[in-house]
């Protein structure tokens, strides 16, 4: 992480979005020793700045939040480093990144989440470990969530695993609503999905591939928004949510007012199982690809509020992971650069949802997710982390240019509208187009 | 559907051949034709010329039937017509044909062995046992090492879907798939139909059922595009375990249905599939059951029409999908097809190597 800023920066001219402030309109914002100092109408900023930023034309927004990264360290540096992935997200505007614990070994000990803390990661922006919710992602014994939290652990997960059985899972929410710590589950059942590669439907049938269903995704949210709903005070978060019955009982949680929460991918939002096409491992994640039915179920919760965030689960594989049969290849793609081009792509320019609930979804939504304070609003004494972009700018999205060591990404060579100008973290600039 | 733009050749300068040089003042760290010609450009740069067709498989590559219209079609069952493998002829002499097998396979790795030799090719075999496939090396680079001893074309069994496509985007030689996992059997969906045209004026109005583990079936698969291509309709029969209702999307003019009598009646072309004992079990299904419900039998056939034709991949199993006086009767084509597999392939050889003549 950056030290921050003793300088004071002036962010002039630019139109603020901060949808936990309730602000949408042409604002100056200040910043200075790290934190906002001053957010006031146009040229109400008395006293000068030692910088001045000039934001005409441009939005100005609380820094990005990523629920679901894969930094790959410790173990997998050939994929990714915490200092490569976070320049990828510094690229994408997101100024803190949530870093999933599935890694060799696994960050199950408060050493590991410590580890991943450390200076010497050489992280351009903000790292919030997720710690494992079982030993070893085994799921079986519970880590020991008060000492991964006060590690600065900010949730636990075994994602790239659900946590299946019942009565483990009870208890980590149970823990879990002890200490105010968010349980973030991998919602598959493994049972129905082993040596599955993609959704099933006509696509995998027509290509002869092993399916899972959608069942296997709505069976585990449907129980445990059940839990959630039993344990009074626990926390559940749905880890990339991909299939409507699944939305439908997160929104069952939320009706009855139970701390349930999810967050939904690009690619989710923006692909479906057709996209395989023939064979392309570039579009084989875990969750699938899914059905147009479940991606127009998606859209909609997306407008409506019932999804809290979206995030990018960016995972990085090498060439070798990835040419390879189809089944045989590993599942995930990158996506921290994609994701605000592909938000305002799909989301705003196709099917119009508006700027300011796609900037809550990268910011104030996440932020609560995981009780990130100070972070995901630009309120006087909050972190100077802030992402700055361009809404209507047309690029086109080089894989080969990409700041992650992957070039796993089934967006290479698309055309999108909405480009991150310039993110600053902790008022430092770890981000600038060119 | 969206269509990913692709970068593909666009970066090329104007039809100029590509040098080595071009590639170092331009490569950016990776190809910027995009990211399939990357391997070749970084492993092997003597193929730098390839890169340009890397993104469709070689001409003459025969992945699969879905792809496929109507008229290569035609032109590969009129090619495998005049084609005998008793009176070779040298179309393909001095041609090295690759038989690439990940699978154990009888029927289909001899005819695709007997139909290159009676072109003139030389053949050779190369297993996953007893050669560097079992040592770990990818498809990919077992490709271009077929590829550089001089491969002119490789015929690939491969037990997952989809891997004579993964090869076929990295070389530049054609591809035959004779079977890929659970995917297509494209060689024997084409002897198949050189079957039925031989039973049959034409597709024209005809009925075809196929019964048995049609999920588990790359032939299934094959034979239903195929067909349907030429208007066939057809039903597919079977438990759901085997026969989804999904299966239903395949194709125009495809419907499912559970009762073989259902199946049957009016039917022009019974095609029966292989069933696994260890599928069944693996599905809970009593053996019994099935053969109560699905096994062709005399009594049954009677529904079908006088004149109908029943038809087997092989390997069949008397006394599970078909009883012996079905196998042996005067309606069974099951030796026909097996007969048909060399000149078929000798076809679609003739075709990869564009020697169609």
């Amino acid at each position: 992480m950056s030290r921050p800023d003793s300088k004071s920066l002036l962010i002039q001219g630019g139109h603020l979005i901060d949808p936990a402030a309730k602000i949408n309109a042409p604002t100056d914002v200040l910043l200075r020793d790290g934190r906002v100092a001053e957010v006031a109408p146009p040229n109400k900023i008395r006293g000068g700045a030692d910088e001045t930023f000039d934001a005409k034309g441009l939005i100005v927004a609380p820094g990005f939040i990523d629920l679901h990264v894969h930094l790959r360290e410790p173990g997998q540096g050939y994929k990714e480093t915490i200092a490569s992935g976070t320049a990828a997200a510094a690229a994408g505007g997101f100024t803190s990144v949530c870093t999933m614990p599935n890694t060799q070994p696994v960050v199950d000990t408060p050493d590991w989440v410590s580890w991943l803390r450390q200076a010497e990661r050489g992280a351009l922006v903000n790292v919030f470990p997720i710690a494992a919710a079982t030993r070893g992602s085994k799921g079986g014994t519970l880590t020991d969530f008060s000492a991964v939290g006060r590690a600065g652990a900010v949730a636990v997960t075994d994602d790239g695993k659900p946590i299946l059985d019942d009565d483990v899972m009870r208890m980590a929410l149970r823990l879990g609503a002890e200490l105010s710590f968010p349980v973030v589950q991998h919602a598959e059942d493994t049972r129905l999905t082993e040596n599955c590669s993609m959704h099933a439907g006509p696509t995998s049938f027509r290509l002869g591939l092993r399916a899972m269903p959608g069942s296997a995704e709505a069976a585990i949210v449907d129980r445990d928004v059940m839990l959630a709903q039993q344990i009074g005070e626990s926390r559940l978060h749905v880890a990339h949510l991909s299939t409507a019955d699944a939305l439908k009982a997160v929104r069952r949680g939320k009706k009855a007012k139970a701390r349930v929460t999810c967050e939904v991918t690009p690619h989710h939002f923006t692909l479906i199982d057709e996209n395989v096409g023939m064979y392309d491992t570039h579009c084989k994640m875990n969750p699938p690809l899914r059905s147009a039915a479940d991606r127009e179920a998606i859209l909609v919760a997306l407008a409506d509020g019932t999804v809290d965030a979206i995030a990018t689960d960016h995972a990085p594989h090498a060439p070798h992971e990835k040419e390879v049969e189809f089944e045989r290849a590993a599942f995930g793609i990158t996506g921290l650069e994609t994701a605000l081009g592909l938000a305002i792509t799909v989301l705003h320019r196709a099917h119009r949802i508006p700027l300011t609930r796609i900037v809550e979804l990268f910011t104030s939504g996440p932020a609560r997710v995981f009780d990130l304070n100070g972070r995901g609003s630009l309120t006087r004494g909050s972190f100077a982390d802030v992402t700055i972009f361009d809404p209507g700018k047309r690029w086109t999205f080089e894989a080969a240019k990409s700041r992650s060591l992957s070039r796993n990404t089934p967006f290479d060579g698309w055309q999108l509208t909405g480009k991150v100008v310039t993110t600053m973290v902790s008022g430092k600039t770890v981000y600038r187009a060119d | 559907m969206l269509a990913p733009p692709r970068l593909s050749t666009a970066a090329r300068p104007g039809g100029a051949a590509l040098s080595l040089d071009w590639w170092r003042n331009n490569d950016t760290g990776l190809a910027s034709c995009g990211r399939r010609g990357r391997r070749v450009l970084c492993t092997v740069c003597i193929f730098v010329d390839e890169l340009v067709s890397m993104n469709k498989p070689a001409h003459g590559s025969l992945l699969g039937i879905e792809h496929l219209d109507s008229e290569e079609i035609e032109g590969l069952l009129k090619l495998a017509r005049r084609m005998n493998p008793q009176k070779p002829r040298p179309l393909l002499r001095g041609k090295r044909v690759v038989l690439l097998f990940y699978e154990a396979s009888t029927r289909t790795r001899t005819s695709f062995e007997f139909a290159a030799k009676a072109l003139g090719a030389t053949t050779t075999l190369v297993q996953s046992s007893g050669s560097s496939i079992e040592k770990g090396e990818s498809v990919i680079d077992t490709g271009y090492t077929l590829r550089a001893v001089g491969a002119d074309c490789i015929v690939m069994r491969h037990p997952s879907a989809g891997a004579p496509h993964l090869m076929a985007m990295h070389l530049d030689i054609p591809i035959v798939n004779a079977g890929d996992g659970m995917h297509e059997h494209p060689s024997q969906a084409l002897l198949d139909a050189l079957t039925i045209l031989k039973h049959k004026k034409s597709f024209k109005g005809l009925e075809a059922t196929i019964i048995g583990d049609v999920l588990h079936s790359q032939i299934a698969r094959s034979a239903v595009h195929l067909l349907t291509r030429f208007g066939v309709k057809i039903a597919l029969c079977g438990p759901p375990e085997f026969v989804p209702e999904v299966a239903a999307t395949l194709a125009p003019g495809v419907r499912v249905t559970r009762h073989i009598e259902d199946a049957l009646r009016g039917c022009d072309v019974v095609m029966l599939l292989r069933v696994q004992k260890e599928r069944l079990a693996g599905q809970k299904i009593r053996l019994q059951d099935y053969i109560a419900r699905y096994q062709m039998t005399a009594a049954r056939l009677k529904l079908a029409r006088r004149d109908a034709i029943v038809m087997h991949p092989g390997p069949i199993i008397r006394g599970l999908e078909l009883t012996a006086e079905v196998a042996d009767g005067g309606r069974s084509v099951i030796v026909d097809e097996v007969h048909n597999g060399v000149p078929t392939r000798m076809a679609i050889l003739a075709r990869a190597l564009g020697k169609a003549k």
